[in-house]
């Protein structure tokens, strides 16, 4: 039963990611990478990973791609109007498409090649039938104290930055 | 839960990373080259919890994609902002047509 569920989410994840890599519309790329997120959401789920799942959602759906979908549009809706007072430009077919498959080929080729021949010896044995959050908690505020405070830190050195970057400071655009 | 194999998450976790891959060199938008380093952070992110599975004591691995998670997030948003100067600066998002360091 859970295998089934596993196949169906992997199959989920997967299918949006090669749309993503298919599509030319970049609207739908974020959309299907959306649903990218939640089939490996699902996947944290089938892993017993629930705190991590919840955490997923709502930072990457609620937070990186309304961002996403947000730089999209800001970057996206003027294009088509500029076009007449440029140069007209030529298109032509990238040539980054075949020599990006065949190394995403080759890559996945190697990977399963090292993950079928690893033979991996699992020593501790698994149980899922508790809630991670609890340990979670206690090890974020005991042993892993130190990345917890730098990733405060670094979040805040984020915020500051992106907001100093993105401040309108050309006077033409005014 | 249990009766999945590590295999499969391995296996799920590798096809994401190289999708991720293809994705960030034949996109011709600068967002698009996001969305695929995305894609390669959440494929390593599957790894490190399906790794996790089998340490429910300590939860590292966990613990380490919860962190990854925090600088993705710090990274996409100043990529974000990089993004919206270099669109006010040169009117266009491809990184083909971006070759000059002052315009």
């Amino acid at each position: 039963m859970e295998l089934i569920a596993f196949y169906g989410f992997a199959f989920l994840a997967i299918a949006s990611a090669l749309f993503i890599l298919l599509s030319k519309n970049l609207i739908y790329s974020a959309f299907s990478l959306f649903l990218t997120f939640l089939g490996v959401a699902a996947l944290y789920v089938l892993a017993g990973a629930d705190f991590l799942a919840v955490t997923q959602i709502m930072i990457y759906v609620g937070g990186v791609l309304v961002l996403l979908i947000f730089g999209i549009m800001l970057t996206q809706q003027t294009n088509k109007g500029a076009h007449s007072s440029t140069s007209n430009r030529i298109m032509a077919e990238s040539g980054r498409r075949f020599p990006g498959f065949a190394l995403a080929l080759l890559c996945f080729l190697f990977f399963t090649y090292v993950i079928l021949s690893a033979n991996f010896r699992i020593a501790g044995n698994v149980n899922l039938s508790k809630s991670t959050i609890k340990t979670i908690g206690v090890e974020l505020m005991t042993s892993h104290l130190l990345p917890f405070e730098i990733a405060g830190i670094l979040l805040l050195v984020a915020l500051v930055g992106a907001a100093y970057l993105a401040l309108n400071r050309n006077p033409t655009h005014e | 839960m249990s009766n999945i194999p590590l295999i499969h998450f391995l296996i799920v976790a590798a096809a994401l990373f190289s999708i991720g891959l293809a994705v960030a060199i034949t996109k011709k938008n600068l967002i698009g080259i996001l969305l695929g380093i995305e894609l390669m952070l959440n494929a390593v992110n599957l790894n490190l919890v399906a790794f996790s599975r089998h340490d429910p004591e300590r939860l590292g691995g966990q613990l380490f994609s919860l962190f990854v998670i925090v600088v993705a997030v710090a990274e996409i948003t100043v990529a974000l902002a990089i993004i919206l100067r270099v669109y006010g600066q040169f009117n266009t998002v491809e990184p083909d047509r971006i070759d000059e360091l002052k315009s």
